[in-house]
């Protein structure tokens, strides 16, 4: 009885998932004609990445050599998905709420709102990780940024990477809980998460040259260890000199240790939130911005 | 059997600084008990609460005193087991992706409660035929007009069989036909659905006197009469529902004087039209007098049958209007 009614529940979330994936794809992929929208797709994340790359060449003196470059290439990358997933969760909830005044309705069926929101949001996974290929790609053809195909790591970049994904997707449903009790405006907030991210996860340059304080800090955010993985898995000599110590193993095991601690965390606050939000009649308020 | 109960019901609101501060009252000591098979009207003026009891009736919003049960469960504890059992109509709002067509939205929230894909579909190509919105079926929602906007809405509402349908004011600003239409399909759904429940909220006094077996009106958050429609009506039967239509009356408010609960409003002539419960006929000659005096003149009085409005009159002391 027990196992059928799990069997039922996963079911369902699936199907909530599966039909909040295919409307968040119907979302971000619609708003052009399709030639218009690949060209946007390809455009788009070579010259965000292009601007950095300028500023690296201008501070360097001209080179694109250097571990430096390997290491600030590949974690400006993958940073997108950290943007993206934390914009795309938080944007659910305001875009159902303010543009189609829908969430209404989401709220009171009878499906997991989590499976929802989650759903939602995997377009954006599924087009930042085009974006995130085609700009490792362009690094490397046209950049020498130094991923060897033969030498990629493959079984630690995959266990990474999910694990790494999961991580940002638990920070995302805590900033979606509290986008229930935020107006339209309240989007700043996940761009100031995603700013702290940049800052202090080791995405541009190693922690060692934050701060003590910041380089503590860096050491509790999973995401830390998500980018020394994924670097050290893509290219093996690109590390962060602090990190060094910790073999692939001990980055996996506080990975998965930090993420769980995260989504119970992220789960209290959601919990939190929806209920100070039915509390304060918030769930479909309109705010008017 | 009780589908619906709530017991000593209140909400309050904090009130925004800019609009003064202070607390709202939206609900006060809301006590009422829906049974099955009932069309059951919640009838009030903007602001009175109607919308509040419905969103916490439909788990959205917490009260802050009291209890409300749907289906027999807590709508604070159990809100998951409310929501199996539900589902909502608004009006007057623009609800919809406006992306997607008529039928991939449709099909779309069908899948929120786990309503098998082919039969969903077949389902919404039924309903899509009855609301007369078939052939806009592919459509995207952005280019439908209000009235067919609130049509779809009506067919989320419904097309999950719900044991229990909220509709708050669902022919809010609709033209006659798409009013009609929706009025229409209410009644049949009960009459071949016996075993669930509609609450209806709406300002609208013709269409709760149409479509509802009781109703609660309600004003200032609090309820001050629930009754069937026939029962309402005998509160006013010992009175006299009169409308006097005048021109030239400088002072109406000494019609009111007079009559304490008058109501008027100026009409397209220019005239303006009184609506007055009389508890003695013999005072229709001193108004006569008054308008006289005034140099006024009457157009014409009329005795009517009672109506809602006049019940509504008569309880509050004021119309809807």
């Amino acid at each position: 009885m027990a196992v059928e009614q799990i069997k039922n529940t996963l079911s369902r979330n699936f199907i909530t998932f599966k039909t909040a994936a295919w409307l968040g794809w119907q979302m971000d992929s619609n708003w052009a004609d399709p030639f218009l929208f690949i060209i946007y797709t390809i455009v788009k994340p070579i010259s965000a990445t292009f601007i950095l790359v300028m500023m690296y060449v201008v501070v360097s003196g001209g080179s694109t050599a250097g571990s430096l470059f390997g290491f600030m290439y590949v974690g400006n990358a993958f940073y997108m998905y950290i943007f993206q997933i934390l914009f795309g969760v938080t944007w659910v909830i305001h875009d159902d709420r303010e543009h189609f005044q829908t969430i209404r309705y989401i709220y009171i069926a009878p499906s997991s709102f989590y499976a929802y929101v989650l759903g939602r949001s995997m377009s954006k996974l599924i087009l930042t990780t085009v974006s995130v290929a085609i700009t490792l790609a362009f690094g490397i053809l046209f950049l020498g940024v130094p991923i060897g195909l033969g030498t990629v790591n493959i079984p630690m970049f995959l266990a990474v990477f999910f694990i790494g994904l999961a991580s940002i997707v638990v920070f995302g449903l805590a900033l979606a809980g509290i986008s229930f009790l935020t107006a339209e405006h309240g989007m700043g907030m996940n761009e100031g998460l995603a700013g702290i991210f940049y800052l202090f996860a080791g995405v541009l340059y190693p922690i060692g040259t934050l701060p003590a304080w910041g380089a503590a800090f860096s050491k509790i955010i999973p995401l830390t260890y998500w980018l020394e993985g994924i670097r050290r898995s893509l290219i093996p000599t690109s590390t962060d000199p602090t990190l060094a110590a910790y073999s692939s193993g001990f980055l996996v095991y506080l990975m998965i240790i930090s993420t769980i601690i995260f989504l119970i965390l992220s789960i209290g606050i959601f919990r939190g939130a929806e209920h100070l939000a039915r509390k304060q009649g918030k769930v479909d308020m309109l705010t008017s911005y | 059997m009780t589908s619906v109960k709530t017991v000593h019901l209140s909400r309050t609101f904090k009130a925004k600084k800019k609009d003064g501060g202070g607390i709202v009252q939206a609900l006060r000591d809301v006590s009422i008990e829906i049974n099955k098979g009932e069309i059951f009207g919640v009838l009030g003026p903007n602001g009175a609460g109607k919308s509040t009891l419905i969103k916490i009736l439909c788990t959205l919003l917490l009260p802050t005193e009291g209890k409300a049960y749907v289906a027999g469960y807590d709508v604070s504890r159990d809100y998951r087991k409310v929501q199996e059992k539900i589902n909502m109509v608004s009006g007057g709002e623009t609800s919809g992706y406006g992306l997607l067509t008529v039928r991939e939205n449709l099909w779309m929230f069908s899948q929120m409660y786990n309503i098998p894909s082919k039969a969903a579909k077949e389902n919404i190509d039924r309903l899509l035929k009855e609301f007369d919105l078939y052939e806009k079926r592919n459509e995207r929602v952005r280019t439908l007009s209000t009235g067919m906007r609130q049509k779809m809405n009506m067919i989320r509402g419904f097309m999950t069989d719900p044991e229990i349908i909220f509709l708050d004011e669902p022919t809010l600003g609709l033209d006659v036909g798409a009013s009609r239409i929706i009025r229409n399909f209410i009644t049949e759904w009960i009459r071949e659905h016996p075993e669930r429940t509609v609450l209806l909220t709406t300002h609208y006094m013709a269409e709760a006197e149409e479509l509802c077996d009781r109703i609660a009106i309600i004003d200032n958050g609090r309820v001050i009469a629930l009754e069937t429609p026939e029962n309402l009506k005998k509160l006013v039967t010992t009175e006299f529902p009169f409308t006097m239509v005048a021109t030239g009356v400088g002072h109406p408010e000494r019609v009111r004087e007079l009559v304490g609960n008058a109501t008027w409003k100026e009409n397209d002539e220019g005239a303006l039209k009184f609506s007055m419960i009389l508890e003695d006929e013999s005072i229709i000659a001193d108004l006569v007098s008054m308008i006289v005096e005034e140099k006024g003149k009457i157009i014409h009085i009329t005795k009517r049958e009672p109506t809602l409005e006049d019940v509504f009159i008569k309880l509050v002391g004021r119309g809807l209007d």
